[in-house]
């Protein structure tokens, strides 16, 4: 056998991939038992029963100055941010991807400034964005589609710029106009290219959702843990954290099956 | 039918093409040969409109060609000539579409049906009927080729332009598309230029030869002269055999000899 052609089979990578994270946990378990054998109030880390203990009170008390499950309420809060910061992006990067790769005069004119905008740094926008939008749920929003945007258009642009010369010069011979090249050749063949741009997109959109949330929020995923900061309550960020995770992992599965299952032409090669 | 007259390619200082005056009769097979960079894809897309001439004229039944691609000219590259997101079915069907429904570039009901029925007896004629729900990458590189044509032959074009159909083929399925080009060709009653390498492909198949070379040379500018047409054969007795009815029970197998054709 050899390590570059071994090939596990499903039941054998399932245990492979699940040994990291269970020995990434007994440490963690017992690194936390050692540290309360010495000192029982220890904060910096806590034991899963007192992770579980903090979180219940988040997850199932209402807030009794609120009234709110705070748990529920920074998920949707997060949720909703992300979900319209990615939503209003992968709009935009289909609109302006399609238009800059398809048509070489939208790109000769479009282009510079799309690179332009990439290469600022957003959280550097962040001050102009509060400033602009206010404290409120645009200007995290905004901060979002500005950090993830420009990426995921230039990704797609430069996908359907790729696409071979020949496929536009035969649409054109079956008589096809410039309309119908971009309806028929190009944007099928850029929904797959969106789909993953979007999925590679998650990561920079928590980070920037994360920041807005941190600067300026009163509820949210990354309002909360750096609220808590201030109590060293690492029994609840651990959990929150933990959340934030799954969360991104269940969206990544999911946009990788709805591009196997909506594009399944595309991962044909890949076999 | 489809003539040149002395139409110039230049990119910049290189010539390309230089002096070319052809004429193509209808129904007739040019095969394009000569070395490489002489210019043999050049013509093709001057042909085709995907590319204008510096200099000179093209004219389909006297009328001048617009340097655009268009639904007269159908064409076959060597590659990426079918679109992988579409099944065969749909390669085939979109020709079809984009005339039906110049918004959506989509048909329904009743016109889909119709177009349907169309593209599947386009299918049947390059032997594909099994596959019409594979996609592309499913396929081999002969059954993408087939393909291909049926889909250019949907537009009923004017003139069929190839461009190394075959090139990247095994021989033996070669041979099979050889095949079917011929009939192809015979049964529609078509104009077909074919850009190739392979020179008994060329004549094999072709009922005119154009070679095209450098005419003269300049060792200290090799980009100073562009290349013309230096042979143009006709094989008389091939385009003869195609002028006669078309023998049905030659057409009906698929593995016919090209040769005996000459």
């Amino acid at each position: 056998m050899r390590w570059v052609t071994a090939q596990p089979t499903r039941r054998g990578a399932l245990l492979l991939g699940a040994t990291p994270l269970l020995v990434l946990a007994l440490g963690y378990v017992v690194a936390a038992a050692a540290r309360h054998a010495d000192n029982p109030a220890d904060k910096i880390l806590p034991l899963p029963g007192a992770m579980a203990a903090a979180m219940a009170g988040l997850l199932f008390e209402p807030d009794p100055l609120s009234g709110q499950y705070l748990f529920w309420a920074d998920t949707v809060a997060s949720l909703w941010r992300l979900g319209a910061g990615l939503g209003i992006a992968t709009m935009s990067a289909l609109l302006v991807g399609l238009a800059l790769g398809a048509l070489p005069p939208v790109r000769s004119t479009l282009g510079p400034l799309v690179t332009g905008i990439a290469v600022i740094p957003p959280i550097a926008l962040l001050p102009i964005l509060f400033i602009v939008f206010g404290l409120g749920e645009t200007a995290k929003v905004a901060l979002i589609v500005i950090g993830v945007a420009p990426f995921m258009i230039r990704d797609v642009a430069g996908h359907i710029g790729a696409l071979p010369r020949e496929q536009v010069v035969k649409a054109l011979t079956l008589g096809a106009n410039s309309w119908g090249v971009i309806l028929r050749v190009a944007l099928p063949q850029a929904m797959p290219r969106l789909l993953e741009a979007l999925r590679l997109s998650l990561g920079p959109a928590w980070v920037f959702l994360i920041s807005a949330e941190a600067i300026a929020a009163d509820v949210g995923l990354g309002y909360r843990i750096f609220l808590v900061r201030r109590y060293l309550a690492m029994d609840v960020i651990i959990p929150y954290v933990a959340w934030i995770a799954l969360l991104a992992v269940i969206m990544d599965l999911a946009l990788t099956f709805a591009s196997r299952r909506l594009f399944g032409w595309a991962h044909l090669g890949a076999r | 039918m489809l003539s040149l007259r002395n139409v110039w390619v230049e990119y910049g200082e290189k010539v390309v093409l230089e002096r070319v005056s052809l004429e193509i009769a209808q129904g007739s097979f040019v095969s394009i040969i000569g070395p490489s960079g002489a210019g043999k894809s050049s013509l093709l897309r001057v042909i085709l409109g995907q590319e204008k001439p510096t200099r000179g004229s093209i004219t389909l039944d006297g009328a001048a060609m617009p340097a655009e691609c268009g639904p007269d000219r159908g064409v076959v590259f060597q590659r990426y000539s079918v679109f992988p997101h579409l099944s065969v079915l749909g390669n085939v069907l979109l020709g079809l579409e984009f005339a039906g429904s110049p918004f959506t570039a989509r048909l329904f009901g009743a016109a889909r049906r119709a177009a349907v029925a169309k593209a599947e007896a386009m299918l049947e004629q390059v032997g594909l009927t099994d596959s019409r729900h594979l996609y592309p990458a499913q396929m081999s590189g002969g059954m993408q080729q087939r393909l291909a044509i049926a889909q250019a032959l949907i537009k009923r074009p004017r003139i069929l332009l190839l461009d190394e159909p075959f090139g990247a083929l095994d021989p033996g399925i070669r041979g099979d598309m050889h095949a079917l080009i011929t009939r192809l060709w015979r049964e529609h009653g078509l104009t077909i230029i074919m850009v190739t390498h392979d020179i008994k492909e060329a004549f094999g198949l072709g009922t005119r030869v154009l070679t095209l070379d450098k005419r003269r040379h300049d060792p200290h500018a090799p980009q100073r002269y562009g290349a013309g047409v230096v042979y143009d054969l006709e094989l008389t007795r091939k385009q003869a055999a195609a002028d006669r009815p078309p023998e049905r029970v030659e057409e009906a197998s698929i593995t016919i000899d090209t040769i005996g054709n000459n």
